[in-house]
């Protein structure tokens, strides 16, 4: 296996072209490509809330070792019209390359560098030769990309097999385009390209995947029942990929009309004893607050993700941004304990997602995954999940044919703990009422002053059992030096690039800390605090202006930050932007 | 076999004496005792407003909510476990305000549920503001001028969203309503019975004596229940005379038999043990 890079082991391809031209597919293909052999990737997609006719690219970059995000720079461009030469020339990496249509007419004045390799390949005439629609120049792009890098093109086609799988004529014609491509940029020019991606020849099983894959996954081996959405984007692929597998899943999957119905529809399952989950962004999530809080003083335990984009309003729909971390901490009237973790790559959006069913339910609250459009829409390799790691624990539900206590049940019983044991809907012997009004043991409506301190302290009880389970989870995550002169604390998708910036210090010798903060709510005060502790000049990164993160470390754990690094145009942080202001504080 | 008594709580009842909720508690207790049905396999689900104390006032399971979202919670519930009988109680205000977002697209599913609407024409417990069933000029404390809006339908309404059974009742006719709730409980499929219930504290014009001076009965007027344009004719009928009994009704496909998934064992009932999500890891290697 031979990986090399410009700057380093790794190499970043940008695949641009027209909305509808099919990037993210192509971009995702070469991904998995080179995945299967023997690469770890990473890849990230970058569109404009139209269907058709605007610039749309993805960036892929591959390494020998894992990768968590997108490089600074490109360094092989495959430009499916010109406007992606124009609008990306300037990223590439001194000595890259462009892939693109031999016929696509271009003055030295509109590249403005000679240090550019020029790649034309007859993207075009090759398309028509094989009789394709014209989308397929991609793929001969694709053909060409392996090529200049040294990698198998059989790989790139045992992937087409597989994704077209059953569409023979279609899998034969994007065979035959990844050969061409791939022939025609080794006979033209053979091994000039510096970078390097030659596979192991043996694939290490790894899977590449989204995290909304990732969270629908977790979903399923959460023993989700119900999922009920609202299409918004980032987060509707959760709704699609559910849908498109509720036989496997054995879940019942709808699209109701409102995000109130989809919340209040998930509390109604789970209040007969399923479990349920729904996702949206900001948006949908304000107008499911006042359900957030029916789910809360009725102990009813709900599962949402959230996948934040800009806001206020509208905003960019699909752009990424961490500007709802309090909103979802704080959401809905009257004080509540809930569950709010931010995981931070694919992997934790799945091991996350079955932990926020488990404490849902344990703790009978709402649990809120709350992501990012940059981390649930972008493609990383991860190791195979684990089904068995974490497990299903439903808590204090009772599932019986009958209640045989002497007692009648009580679907509010004050306990130590503060938690009143579930029993299923139906269950002979025993009724079960639930009220969003302050209620009595038996769930009767009461403002008695004393019932109602009674069954607050309940509440709050709970609360406090449930920040003593979270902070034996892993709340917190510290990554690299011990003795660091600066410590990068930032949350969920800012992990991938914070990682690679911590790469970036490392080689130059820096002694730098990332610390992740990975539950929300409970907070994980104390575990923050040692996180902190020694760590040295403490930097703040967050996609929001209000360092909304470092507010709450503030409030819990008293550290402030001298250092804030915001970023609030909807793109993520490149690892570069993080290491230069790590620099800069140093 | 269950009895009045069993249906009984221990919860002070705090609704005006008068109101014509009693008569909609009594007549849904008699129905429930009539058809045989176990208070553990009823769900009742209750909005906000002086109709939504009825979970506290019949033992059966009962979840109240927030305002206006009785149809979801009622939908996924009978979703989530079809053995049980579920019963959703909303009012004027919470069915065709706040909730008439969900009423069409509830009934355009036909879940296998009940809904029970407490029209008052004016709201209860927020003492006396206009409802959107209040009829045009009615002045309240919200429309000193009059309600400039034209009432909501609730017949028409339902009908319109392809609701499949379309009633009206009366909280003064005890033994009527018994036998309409009755009824609806039974149909399989999405039914509305829209009940006429005086609200003795602000409703001064459409008091027990108005009604009965207006009531008739569909079927004592040879009314087919089956006839979507008699229905709709019916339906705008408000005046001298005012129509109680079946509109409409129609069997459609009830909401769940779309779910594959549901065919077996009730949801709530399944098995979480043996998950396995390994093989859907395939299309992702
Ligand atoms: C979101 C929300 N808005 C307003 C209220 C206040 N509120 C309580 S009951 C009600 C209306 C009551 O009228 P109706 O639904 O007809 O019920 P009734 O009291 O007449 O039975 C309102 C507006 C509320 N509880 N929630
Ligand atoms: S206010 Fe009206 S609806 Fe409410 S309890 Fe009194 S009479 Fe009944």
């Amino acid at each position: 296996m031979k990986c090399i890079g410009f700057r380093d082991n790794s190499v970043s391809f940008l695949v641009g072209g027209q909305a509808g031209q099919g990037i993210t597919r192509s971009g995702s293909l070469l991904g998995k490509a080179l995945m299967r052999g023997g690469f770890h990737v990473f890849g990230a997609n970058d569109y404009p809330s139209v269907i058709r006719g605007s610039h749309n690219f993805y960036v892929l970059r591959a390494s020998d070792e894992e990768v968590h995000s997108q490089a600074d720079t490109v360094d092989l461009l495959l430009a499916l019209n010109k406007e992606t030469i124009l609008l990306h020339k300037d990223e590439l990496t001194e000595g890259g390359g462009i892939i693109y249509d031999e016929q696509t007419e271009l003055s030295k004045g509109e590249l403005e560098r000679g240090d550019i390799n020029m790649y034309p390949v007859p993207l075009n005439a090759i398309v028509e030769e094989i009789g394709g629609p014209s989308i397929m120049r991609n793929t001969v792009a694709l053909g060409a990309a392996i090529a200049l890098v040294g990698f198998d093109a059989e790989i790139m086609k045992g992937v087409i097999s597989d994704t077209f799988a059953g569409r023979g004529g279609i899998i034969e014609m994007n065979h035959r385009a990844v050969e061409m491509g791939f022939d025609y940029a080794r006979e033209n020019y053979g091994d000039g390209f510096r970078c390097r991606l030659e596979p192991s020849g043996e694939n290490p099983g790894r899977i590449m995947l989204t995290g909304n894959d990732a969270v629908a996954l977790g979903a399923i081996q959460a023993g989700c029942k119900f999922y009920a959405a609202y299409p918004m984007t980032p987060a509707s692929p959760v709704l699609h990929y559910l849908a498109a597998k509720d036989m496997e899943a054995e879940m019942v999957v709808i699209q109701p009309e409102s995000e109130i119905a989809a919340l209040t529809m998930v509390l109604g399952a789970a209040y007969a004893g399923v479990r349920a989950m729904t996702a949206t962004s900001g948006g949908g999530f304000c107008l499911m607050t006042e359900a957030l809080g029916l789910a809360a003083m009725t102990e009813t335990p709900v599962v949402l993700m959230i996948g934040q984009r800009p806001g206020p309003s509208t905003g960019m729909a699909t752009y990424s941004a961490q500007a709802d971390l309090l909103f979802t901490i704080h959401a809905s009237q009257g004080e509540f304990p809930r569950v709010v973790v931010a995981p931070g790559d694919v992997a934790e959006c799945f091991y996350l997602t079955m932990e926020a069913f488990n404490l849902a339910e344990k703790y009978q609250v709402p649990a809120i995954i709350l992501t990012d459009k940059y981390l649930i829409e972008s493609h990383k390799s991860t190791e195979p999940f684990d089904p068995g790691k974490v497990g299903i624990d439903r808590g204090d539900l009772l599932i019986v044919d009958e209640w045989t206590d002497a007692e009648e049940y009580k679907r509010y019983k004050i306990t130590e703990s503060g938690v009143s044991p579930r029993i299923l809907l139906g269950t002979r012997g025993a009724t079960v009422l639930a009220n969003s009004n302050e209620h009595t043991e038996y769930g009767y409506t009461t403002t008695d002053p004393e019932r109602v301190m009674a069954m607050g302290e309940k509440r709050f009880r709970k609360g406090n059992a449930l920040k003593k389970e979270v902070e034996d989870l892993n709340p917190v995550k510290v990554y690299g030096a011990e003795d660091a002169e600066v410590t990068i604390v930032g949350w969920g998708s800012t992990k991938g690039p914070a990682l690679e910036a911590l790469k970036m210090l490392r080689r130059d010798g820096v002694k730098a800390r990332f610390v992740q903060v990975v539950y929300m709510a409970p907070f994980p005060a104390e575990a923050v605090g040692a996180a902190l502790k020694g760590g040295g000049k403490l930097l703040l990164v967050e996609a929001n202006r209000t360092a909304q993160l470092g507010a709450l470390i503030k409030l819990n754990s008293g550290f402030t930050f001298e250092h804030f690094l915001s970023k609030v145009d909807g793109r993520p942080f490149n690892p570069g932007e993080i290491y230069d202001k790590v620099k800069e504080v140093l | 076999m269950v009895t009045m008594q069993d249906l009984a709580t221990p919860a002070t009842n705090t609704w005006c004496p008068g109101c014509g909720n009693f008569g909609i508690l009594m007549a849904m207790k008699r129905a429930i005792v009539q058809l045989g049905l176990e208070r553990e396999k009823v769900v009742a689900v209750t909005g906000i407003g002086c109709h939504g104390k009825m979970t506290n006032y019949i033992k059966v399971n009962g979840i109240h909510v927030i305002h206006g979202r009785v149809l979801p919670v009622a939908t996924a519930i009978k979703l989530a476990n079809r053995e049980l009988t579920v019963i959703g109680f909303a009012g004027d205000g919470d069915a065709f305000n706040i909730g008439m977002g969900h009423f069409s697209h509830a009934a355009r599913r036909n879940p296998d549920i009940t809904l029970v609407v407490h029209d008052n024409l004016i709201y209860g417990l927020t003492t006396g503001q206009t409802s959107p069933t209040s009829k045009r000029g009615l002045k309240t404390k919200s429309t000193p001028r009059g309600v400039f809006e034209v009432a909501v339908n609730p017949i028409t309404q339902a009908l319109a969203s392809d609701a499949s059974f379309v009633a009206r009742g009366y909280a003064g006719d005890m033994r009527h309503l018994t036998e309409l709730f009755k009824e609806a409980i039974t149909f399989p499929g999405f039914a509305m019975v829209d009940v006429l219930q005086p609200c003795v504290a602000w409703n001064r014009i459409n008091t027990y004596d108005f009604y009965k001076e207006r009531v008739y009965k569909l079927e004592e007027e040879g009314h087919d229940p089956t006839d979507l344009m008699k229905a709709y004719e019916r339906g705008r009928e408000w005046g001298d005379r005012i129509p109680i009994g079946v509109f409409y009704k129609v069997e459609r496909p009830v909401y769940r038999e779309n779910f594959p998934v549901l065919k077996g064992a009730p949801l709530a009932r399944q098995k979480l043990d043996g998950i396995d999500i390994s093989g859907l890891l395939k299309e992702f290697a």
